[in-house]
């Protein structure tokens, strides 16, 4: 996993809720077995006009020229509900997204992007308000400071909470399979003491 | 559970969670996200190849293969056993599976097997699935098994990972709610109504950042077939996991499973399962309370499960909600579904049915549906020459349960087609898809846009509703009919 500590990108508004992760990413583009391949079909229905994905719509907030290039998808609430498919979180960060802002996140969701090292940031409704005016009005570039938590545009700055942990693993890009590896000890004195039927 | 992993002798009162939650703390230290021990992993073709892939490039195991089962359930065919009937991608995929079991000496239960199923139908019906455990599955209807008292969630691929090799997960822990659904519900009302009713309530987010614990004199009367719909569908307004007390209903459902403890071992099992239910004087974060005389049989008319009615009622109008937000969803939801607000809900005619999911496929939900197709026959009425209806058993031991019963003959001499067992069309990731404006009765767990096709829509509703809109084109309230 790469590290994490500061990423400066382009805001673009999706303003939508209840996004759930058949928008994110089709049932019909879950048969790789490879971890590559997703952000190109990413929200793959609103995405394009035809079922082969050849044609954009561009009615579509990220076909539209002005967010060409954005890395900091700002959303409504409840995002990335529904289904378990990892391959969400990993068609968000193949199509170039590093943060992921929201006042609220599916639960599963929310962990899967923590594990790949998508930043998902929580904020307040006002706060997601005043993001939404700002980037609906003009370009809007924010920097996402996750040593001090923080978020950042002209004089503007709010502050964001993330589990100690989670963080330091961002921060450090840590391979958590490795890290619990290093615990097998704690772990079989856990299974010893189990009982029989268990 | 042992004197060594259960909570000492209570200082404060604890919810079943809290328990499911201290028997499994391997390590809690500080600064680190608690360390949880698993004691049951499912796996299955579609997120699980990814992660022993991984597990190859770090040169790891599985550390106990033992306690990780497959299943071959997303994208098999329902027409066919063969492995290439599902198309090239989906092969590949269950290929992968096969391998990966081989090489990590996991136990599958691939095409035509007679354990093979859904894996929350599977699970269960083969004693897998046990109160008081830890069980994960990359998928989010894991939640299915929390019928049992146990802690059951869904796992993204990285996790998965996670849990090959360390047989733990790191979870952060939840809030708690508990749900009650106090008396009696009415004659013909199922359990796909109280969850949707329940989830009606809520809205499709009203639980998120909790476990939810069913109870209730309802729930309690609950078969573990019907327990397991409700607790299905947690995930559909938002919760981490559903928790039902396991209580007699669920001890002799275990009990000679083939996979179940047995003899003295499933005695001192039940002894320990006994402790779980939550404390009489716990506290919840968040109560809710439904009186189950009030529960009607349920249709959703939206785009999230939350966006349901009773049978008996109209589609609303944006005007009927307060928060911007939800008059935004729905105003959407109306055009995506094609309806118009006001419209009764008997009005509505389908051209799909789909009596399957790891929701509704099990016997009883076949009888159920069964029993209100027979209804219908002996009045020679059949299904309606403009709907294609399908029944898709959970597992292949439902399947031949139900021939055995000669369901598959009611079905299919009124006009449904009789499948192999699968995930089938709730998810469509075979060849069961809705085309573009197919408006379908389904019995599965998501209506969201293009779930089962794009430009397709979903009415979630019970097997019983879905078997009479088969027959008759439309949703019917059958308690009005009696």
């Amino acid at each position: 996993m790469e590290k994490f500590n500061t990423h400066t990108g382009l805001v673009v508004p999706f303003d939508i809720a209840n996004v759930d992760t058949d928008q994110i990413i089709p049932k019909q583009f879950l048969q790789k077995t490879e971890r590559v391949g997703f952000g190109k079909h990413l929200f793959h229905d609103s995405r394009y006009l035809d079922h082969s994905g050849k044609e954009p719509n561009p009615d579509f907030i990220l076909n539209k020229a002005q967010y060409k290039g954005a890395s900091i998808l700002l959303a409504r609430e409840n995002f990335g509900c529904g289904s378990s498919r990892e391959h969400a979180p990993w068609a968000l960060e193949e199509y170039g997204f590093k943060v992921i802002i929201s006042p609220s996140f599916a639960d599963i969701f929310y962990g899967n992007c923590i594990n790949i090292g998508l930043l998902p940031i929580q904020l307040n409704n006002d706060e997601i308000d005043q993001l939404f005016a700002q980037a609906n009005k003009e370009e809007l570039k924010v920097e996402v400071n996750l040593t001090n938590n923080t978020i950042s545009f002209a004089e503007t700055c709010f502050s964001f909470k993330l589990d100690n942990f989670h963080k330091y693993c961002l921060e450090e890009g840590i391979d958590s399979v490795g890290w619990t590896l290093n615990k097998i000890k704690t772990i079989e004195a856990f299974e010893a003491k189990m009982p029989n039927w268990q | 559970m042992s004197v060594a992993n259960s909570p000492t002798a209570q200082s404060s009162p604890l919810t079943m969670y809290e328990k499911l939650w201290q028997n499994h703390l391997v390590e809690n230290n500080e600064g680190e996200t608690p360390l949880l021990y698993v004691d049951r992993h499912l796996i299955h073709e579609v997120t699980s190849p990814q992660a022993f892939a991984n597990l190859r490039f770090h040169k790891r195991p599985v550390r106990h293969p033992e306690r990780t089962i497959a299943t071959m359930d997303h994208n098999i065919s329902t027409r066919s056993i063969k492995i290439d009937a599902a198309g090239e991608g989906a092969a590949n995929q269950l290929r992968a599976l096969e391998k990966n079991c081989k090489d990590f000496g996991i136990q599958l239960f691939g095409m035509g097997h007679k354990n093979q199923g859904i894996a929350h139908v599977m699970g269960p019906e083969l004693g897998l699935t046990l109160p008081g455990t830890i069980i994960v599955c990359g998928d989010s209807h894991t939640a299915t098994h929390g019928a049992f008292g146990a802690l059951a969630f869904g796992i993204g691929t990285s996790e998965v990972e996670h849990v090959f090799a360390t047989q733990t997960l790191r979870q952060t822990k939840a809030k708690t709610m508990k749900i009650e659904v106090k008396g009696n519900v009415g004659t013909g009302i199922s359990a796909k109504d109280i969850i949707l009713a329940i989830i009606g309530k809520t809205g499709s987010a009203g639980a998120t950042g909790y476990v939810v614990e069913y109870c209730g004199e309802a729930i309690e009367a609950l078969s573990m077939e019907e327990r397991m719909t409700v607790c299905n569908m947690s995930i559909e307004f938002g919760a981490k996991a559903g928790l039902i007390a396991p209580d007699q209903t669920t001890f002799d459902y275990v009990e000679g499973k083939e996979y179940a403890p047995k003899d003295e071992l499933f005695a001192q099992a039940v002894s320990d399962w006994k402790q779980l239910k939550s404390d009489e004087s716990a506290t919840f974060d968040t109560v809710l309370t439904l009186e189950a005389k009030d529960i009607k049989a349920q249709v959703t008319w939206g785009t999230n499960p939350g966006q349901v009615t009773s049978v008996d009622g109209i589609v609303p109008s944006p005007e009927d909600f307060d928060d911007a937000m939800e008059k935004e969803s729905c105003m959407n939801a109306l055009s995506y579904m094609g309806l118009t607000a006001g419209t009764k809900i008997t009005d509505i005619h389908v051209n799909k049915v789909f009596i399957g999911s790891c929701t509704n496929s099990r016997i009883e939900d076949l009888r159920a549906a069964a029993n209100v197709v027979r209804g219908f026959t002996a009045t020679n009425q059949s299904v309606q020459s403009a709907v294609d209806a399908i029944v898709v058993p959970g597992s292949y031991r439902v399947k031949e349960q139900a021939e055995k019963e000669g369901l598959d003959q009611i079905f299919i001499d009124a006009g449904f087609e009789w499948r192999l067992p699968g995930c089938s069309m709730c998810l469509g990731m075979n060849d069961d898809v809705l085309k573009e404006g197919d408006r379908c009765a389904s019995t599965s767990n998501r209506n969201f846009e293009g779930r089962q096709g794009r430009g397709s829509q979903t009415h979630l509703v019970s097997p019983e509703m879905a078997a009479a809109a088969a027959i008759t084109g439309h949703f019917v309230d059958l308690n009005a009919k009696v």
